[in-house]
């Protein structure tokens, strides 16, 4: 990306006239703090739908699997708008915005289906699937009454079409005008670790994990940034080699971006002289079922981790299940995750069930995610408690270099780094 | 659905072992859960977007009896979380077919969901569709779907449905 994201320079369709004044202070220390008020403010909140998800981002929306066929929609969320996407005609994937033209209403009220053309509830406005008014009721009114004016023009009022892009079979969506491309958009490192898990290949549809969880989606971000906690509080990837502080791995924060890479090897079950300071490393630990915590090899011997991709989407491999995940902002103090899991279709018997095996580590009653859905909830009540309070990021040091150690908060400092300067802190 | 009707000893011993399954749980004697299953069975928690979608994805997915262990080892070693009290409760309980030593039945579930300073939350509804198999030790369930009416898991899902 190019140009960090301010009010001043977003487009049309964001409230550049009355733009989200917010009078707070960022610490003195910089990037190394955060203050505790952006998991709770309002406006803060605000500011980020307008300028972060209604701004100069590409926006994850989906596979192209999840719609096989022309008509064939998901609904989804770019923050907190509702949109569509869907697979046209021409066999192309259009991603719509999720709202009658007339007033307001969603013109999808089911998370999947497959229709001819879209037609709200409301008052039975009907549209193409590219979003083209192409009829309303009563248009010219009833018994030579009403309806209407004549110049009322149904080009003038389809559902507004978002500039959208498949990349591998992933779907990616942009509410502006200005944002570089979404190659550009990504840089040379996110786009391949994204090339990884999607090289094309055709898709198979695994199925959802959602959860809603009482923390600021800003906490979910960090979490996925901090490799240091998972380390520690997640002993069974300790245990097991899927994830460990001395295991061979990259941290690597995007320069002027809310991106970053992070990539580590399984390795699997050892003792190393940093054993020790994993309280909660257990040697005695042994699973019944071996093939949940053996992977097998996939991506270069092993390497695992993936990629965010600024504002709120993840992709990546962990073990052998494949997934992406999404983050939906719902309020200052809530936040959807949805985890897409996802196979090959050319993938055996053998590793779908790996993939489906191996997903019980994730989601929200995965080996290792429950607890992060469980931290993230006692740092929202801690947070909420002392806004004028704030975290300390200094693990690893006080810069934004990438690194080739584990515990490190790096990533965190980098996407803060970046925030501080795109939210005119 | 067989047209016979089942015998009021085997709605009866029916209800009880949906009974039993709910007080292990509810008095946490997670040790004993896999004790309701066969060695090869099938134990999943699905919600009932996935279910209906027929996509094979589980919350929890358990593809053998070991994985029920291994499920009870990682909440009693490894997993953090916040300590809770659940209580289930199972109503409608429907046999639906019934062959020579195979049962075919369901029925609702909910489960409230206590944390030590909230009040009690609904945290998941949805059906128990089940086939349980006769041994030597009584029925056991050969095959457990849960399938949550819940669009999204609030928080986390910590103890088995």
């Amino acid at each position: 990306m190019d140009t960090p994201t301010t009010c001043s320079n977003v487009g049309r369709q964001n409230p550049v006239e009355s733009p989200v004044h917010i009078e707070r202070r960022w610490p003195a220390d910089g990037y190394t703090r955060i203050p505790y008020w952006v998991y709770t403010d309002a406006a803060v909140f605000q500011k980020e739908m307008d300028v972060f998800f209604a701004g100069n981002t590409w926006n994850y929306l989906g596979l192209d699997c999840e719609v096989p066929e022309v008509g064939c929609y998901k609904r989804n969320w770019i923050g907190t708008r509702p949109v569509i996407m869907v697979r046209t005609e021409n066999g192309e994937i259009a991603v719509l915005e999720n709202r009658c033209a007339h007033r307001g209403a969603q013109i999808c009220w089911q998370n999947t289906g497959k229709v001819n053309d879209f037609t709200c509830p409301y008052h039975q406005w009907n549209y193409d699937l590219n979003g083209n008014l192409q009829g309303l009721p009563f248009k010219r009114g009833v018994m030579g009454k009403g309806g209407m004016p004549r110049d009322f023009d149904p080009k003038q009022h389809g559902i507004r079409k978002l500039r959208s892009v498949n990349r591998g079979g992933t779907i990616w969506a942009t509410f502006s005008d200005e944002a570089p491309t979404f190659e550009e958009y990504c840089g040379p490192e996110v786009l391949a670790e994204i090339d990884q898990v999607f090289p094309g290949k055709k898709l198979t549809l695994l199925g959802y994990t959602r959860q809603l969880i009482p923390s600021n989606w800003k906490m979910y971000i960090e979490n996925l940034k901090d490799p240091y906690h998972a380390t520690l509080l997640h002993t069974f990837y300790i245990t097991f080699g899927l994830w460990r502080a001395d295991s061979k791995s990259e941290n690597y924060p995007i320069p002027n971006s809310g991106h970053s890479v992070m990539i580590s090897h399984n390795e699997g079950k050892k003792v190393t002289e940093a054993t020790p300071e994993m309280q909660r490393f257990r040697t005695d630990l042994e699973m019944l079922d071996r093939e949940t915590v053996t992977p097998k090899k996939e991506f270069n011997g092993g390497r695992v981790g993936g990629a965010w991709v600024f504002p709120a989407a993840a992709v990546g491999i962990q073990a052998n299940t494949l997934k992406t995940r999404h983050v939906i902002p719902r309020s200052p103090t809530e936040h959807e995750l949805v985890f897409t899991y996802y196979g090959y279709e050319d993938d055996d018997e053998d590793m779908t069930r790996r993939r489906l095996k191996q997903a019980n580590l994730l989601g929200p009653a995965g080996f290792v995610s429950m607890d992060d859905s469980e931290m993230l909830t006692q740092c929202q009540i801690g947070a909420t408690g002392y806004p004028h309070e704030a975290g300390i990021i200094e693990m690893g040091g006080r810069d934004t270099e990438r690194t080739d150690y584990m515990v490190s908060e790096v990533l965190i400092r980098g996407f803060y780094r970046y925030y501080i300067e795109a939210m005119g802190f | 659905m067989s047209n016979e009707i089942s015998p009021r000893e085997l709605r009866a011993e029916l209800r009880d072992l949906y009974e039993d399954y709910a007080l292990c749980l509810d008095e946490d004697r997670l040790e004993q859960w896999p004790d309701f299953f066969v060695e090869d069975c099938h134990y999943r928690v699905l919600s009932r977007e996935n279910h209906d979608a027929g996509l094979p994805i589980g919350l929890i997915y358990c593809m053998n009896k070991n994985m029920l262990k291994d499920r009870v080892t990682a909440l009693r070693e490894t997993t953090m979380s916040e300590p809770r009290s659940l209580r289930h409760f199972i109503s409608g309980v429907s046999l639906r077919e019934r062959k020579e030593d195979t049962l075919v039945s369901q029925a609702n579930f909910a489960i409230m969901e206590s944390l030590s300073d909230r009040d009690p939350m609904l945290n998941m509804v949805g059906r128990y569709l089940d086939t349980w198999r006769h041994t030597s030790d009584g029925w056991k369930l050969s095959s457990r779907d849960c399938v949550c009416d819940n669009y999204r898991v609030r928080t986390s899902l910590i103890v088995p449905v």
